[in-house]
């Protein structure tokens, strides 16, 4: 009898802390969205990808895996999708997303 | 010096000025990434994502000018970074401007440096209003002349001409930093001044280009033990042996250069304590502090985290003297900002001239204001709407939940894409700029 007593305390708790904290509320919904969602949040992956921030390439590896397959196919021409780059075949300086300078002035300068 | 802030009657907040274009296609090179007054506040630099530097000049005051303050025209403008990809490690790097920080005047011409994520530059601002004239070996058109048809001599002379503001690259620091510069600051010596990524901070000086020390390293090892990153660094205002260096994690660390070469080991450990059992996905995402500043004091120094601003005494590490809510509404909203990657959102804060307020931005193009003194706080929202010369600010309410009164905005209707990262405040008036997406708004306060 007593032991159902304090299950059920521990159930009300639960449902206070869900209640009572919306950020709680918020990650359960998350972890609901997203069920494979990392246990370190905060941790390595958010932390990596933020370094990577501008990396076009993966790295020789990458490189050389995309050599080999190359050697049974064709080169594809650089028309090929910009942004899915990394992997598909060895990039050149002409396939690159051409970064244009800014020529134009300022509209804060009008 | 008047207190600053608002709330009271005594104290209102007016339209000065807005810079930029109106139309409703906003292009990204366009977005104002950062803003900052001189020392005087004579001067106010912005820089955007397009790599270009605008600098307005206040107008001097006059007899006429009852009503407001001088306004603030442009100066000059300059392309300071262009975009580079680094064919070595294949990493394209933008031109967007992280951050100015002007050098104190010390003569005629002005200075300030500007950081893109890998290089800074130091930039010259001089005019120019003479020109010589009657040169002997070349002509009006500076064709050289035939030196043996000359058969007199003159003294050019200076003649007045139309002033011209011209911007020169003086220094160039660059192949310092691995990872992306998110600060610059300028030391109390003014001779040095360091520059922070998200591992490792470095000390230049300004005359040397080729070399810099690096003061903080907190690269792992294995990058597999990464846990935190570095977010932002200052100088301390007076002391320049001391610098703080925020991180991911919500801690600050205050470090003196005369204790070691290498400033791994802090003097001072900044934290709050947190309560385990409040812990949630998002807490360390939320406590990541995206700003510090010290105050003009350098007593006290200032956070910004994703929902507060902290206000600390550098006498007390384990908690703040004073935490402001900027918008905690938003705290049942954080599943869809971080859907979004609004949650990573970068604020920015500031100090007024005299301590006594503090200004940070949030969304929907609001930003918000709090009285150290009189604890009050006002949030005001930059608009075209409300751009009447010398219009009243009225103060805006989000409404967070059950009825909406009149004039409230409730939370599901902010525009999150209206965001306020960048705000600077005079550092002697109660004039303010404040950065909404690809326009630059001056307010002041008002003038009876």
């Amino acid at each position: 009898m007593s032991g159902e007593v304090e299950a059920s305390t521990e159930e009300q708790q639960e449902i206070q802390d869900t209640v009572v904290s919306p950020e709680k509320t918020e990650e359960a919904k998350l972890k609901a969205r997203y069920p494979h969602l990392g246990t370190k949040p905060g941790g390595s992956d958010l932390l990596r990808k933020r370094l990577q921030k501008g990396q076009k390439y993966f790295d020789s590896g990458d490189y050389n895996m995309a050599k080999a397959k190359m050697k049974n196919k064709q080169l594809p021409t650089a028309a090929a999708e910009k942004t899915e780059i990394t992997g598909d075949h060895i990039p050149t300086p002409q396939d690159l997303p051409q970064r244009k300078q800014s020529l134009v002035a300022s509209k804060l300068a009008v | 010096m008047m207190a600053g802030v608002g709330g009271g009657n005594d104290f209102q907040w007016c339209f000065s000025q807005v810079k930029g274009a109106i139309d409703e296609d906003v292009a990204e090179a366009d977005i104002i990434s950062t803003v900052e007054f001189n020392y005087s506040g004579e001067l106010l630099a912005t820089g955007d994502k397009g790599g270009r530097v605008v600098i307005f000049q206040r107008e001097q005051e006059s007899k006429n000018r009852l009503l407001s303050r001088g306004e603030y025209n442009v100066y000059s403008t300059f392309q300071s970074h262009e975009p580079e990809f680094d064919y070595l490690k294949s990493l394209e790097i933008e031109e967007k401007i992280n951050k100015i920080r002007w050098l104190p005047q010390q003569n005629a011409a002005h200075f300030l440096l500007s950081a893109n994520d890998k290089t800074i530059k130091l930039w010259k601002i001089s005019e120019r209003d003479k020109r010589a004239e009657g040169y002997n070996l070349k002509d009006e058109d500076g064709r050289l002349q035939d030196q043996f048809r000359i058969t007199t001599l003159r003294v050019p002379v200076l003649m007045p001409m139309d002033l011209m503001v011209e911007a020169s690259p003086r220094r160039i620091f660059a192949n310092a930093h691995t990872y992306h510069i998110n600060s610059i600051s300028v030391n109390s010596d003014y001779e040095t001044y360091l520059s922070a990524d998200d591992l490792r901070i470095n000390l230049w000086h300004l005359e040397i280009t080729d070399r810099s020390f690096n003061i903080v390293d907190i690269k792992p090892a294995n990058m597999e033990e990464l846990t935190e990153v570095i977010t932002a660094a200052e100088c301390h205002p007076h002391q320049c042996n001391v610098f703080v260096y925020s991180s991911s994690k919500g801690t600050i660390r205050l470090c003196d250069m005369r204790a070691a070469a290498l400033c791994d080991r802090h003097s001072k450990f900044f934290e709050e304590p947190e309560d385990p059992s409040s812990r949630s996905f998002f807490s360390e995402i939320i406590s990541s502090i995206s700003d510090v500043k010290f105050s003009h004091s350098g007593r006290y120094m200032m956070t910004r985290d994703y929902l507060s601003v902290k206000v600390w005494d550098l006498n007390m590490e384990n908690r703040p003297v004073e935490t402001y809510q900027v918008h905690e509404y938003l705290r049942s909203k954080l599943c869809s900002l971080y859907e979004n990657d609004c949650i990573f959102d970068k604020f920015e804060c500031c100090w007024n001239g005299s301590d006594s307020a503090i200004m940070t931005g949030s969304y929907n193009n609001f930003f918000r204001m709090f009285d150290r003194n009189t604890r009050r706080d006002i949030t005001l929202e930059a608009s075209r709407e409300n751009s009447k010369p010398r219009a009243i600010l009225k103060p805006r309410k989000v409404c967070t939940g059950g009825k909406r009164k009149k004039d409230e905005i409730s939370v599901d209707s902010l525009d999150f894409n209206k965001k306020i990262l960048h705000t600077a405040w005079h550092p002697k008036e109660n004039v303010i700029a404040v950065a909404a997406t690809n326009n630059l708004y001056i307010f002041q306060d008002k003038m009876n």
